[in-house]
């Protein structure tokens, strides 16, 4: 059993790469307000692919066995990298500029690309994982 | 100084998403895999509330970059909000996930207008 300290420090110290990733985004394709938010749009749905391989990789399957690498990687990295709150004042924002198309084209349209970028992925990574010789955890023959 | 920032933000908000999961589930039946995802849930609500009541103040600058970008953003998750959502239809939860999809959008966005009203509005005319 891992001390619950040392996941903490795992989750914090993905959170913190995970954000700064996000802001590293948001600073190379930077997002005209009233616009389409396209930047926070592609980090959300590549953030939930990228979460549909690792828990099928991990919790799903048992592939990945290290203890820290779901703390890390998933509620760490790919939580702090993905963002809800920034998505809905994103959304209020247009709406408060009567970009009422463009708000629900976006809050739609990013809750129907993440959950097919999750299910996706992790069809996938079963169906990969399927064809791949048992896993031996620890590198033991 | 702006990324230390946003790192820090990030380096807090995980942890608190994190340990609110954790406190939640265990009130909502933890070990429960077919249970509504309220841990995520309240994240995301509270920081969407945060990141509204920061809007209305009209907070700019490093405290920005440290509580908007860094803090809000790492609280809230769209990742393992997808993939709950995932696992809840993939288990014969339709019902469940189509919930946890109006519930979180309609909350979230309700809870960013709450927190820019609590401060005085948006201030845009």
């Amino acid at each position: 059993m891992i001390p619950p300290r040392r996941v903490l420090a795992a989750v914090a110290a993905g959170g913190a790469a995970g954000a700064t990733a996000r802001y590293a985004a948001s600073l190379a394709w930077p997002a005209a307000e009233g616009e389409f938010p396209w930047t926070v749009f592609v980090v959300n749905v590549s953030g939930c692919a990228l979460i549909g391989v690792l828990m099928v990789l991990t919790v799903e399957t048992g592939r990945v066995t290290r203890p820290l690498v779901r703390p890390f990687l998933g509620v760490g990295v790919l939580g702090g990298f993905t963002t809800f709150s920034t998505y809905a004042a994103d959304v209020s924002g247009l709406l408060v500029r009567q970009e009422v198309a463009r708000a629900v084209a976006y809050m739609a349209g990013t809750a129907v690309a993440a959950l097919l970028a999750v299910w996706g992925a992790a069809v996938l990574t079963r169906a990969l994982v399927d064809r791949l010789p048992a896993g031996r955890p620890g590198g033991a023959a | 100084m702006n990324w230390l920032l946003v790192a820090l933000g990030g380096a807090v908000g995980a942890p608190l998403r994190y340990l609110t999961d954790r406190a939640v589930q265990a009130r909502h039946g933890a070990g429960l895999p077919y249970v509504f995802p309220w841990g995520t849930f309240t994240a995301n609500a509270a920081g969407s509330l945060l990141l509204g009541l920061l809007t209305g103040a009209a907070v700019s600058g490093p405290a920005h970059h440290l509580l908007a970008t860094g803090l809000c953003g790492a609280l809230t998750t769209y990742s393992t909000f997808s993939y709950e959502t995932l696992r809840l239809a993939e288990t014969g939860r339709g019902f469940l996930a189509t919930a946890n999809v109006l519930a979180s959008l309609l909350v979230g966005l309700g809870a960013v207008f709450l927190g820019v009203e609590l401060m005085g509005g948006f201030g845009v005319s």
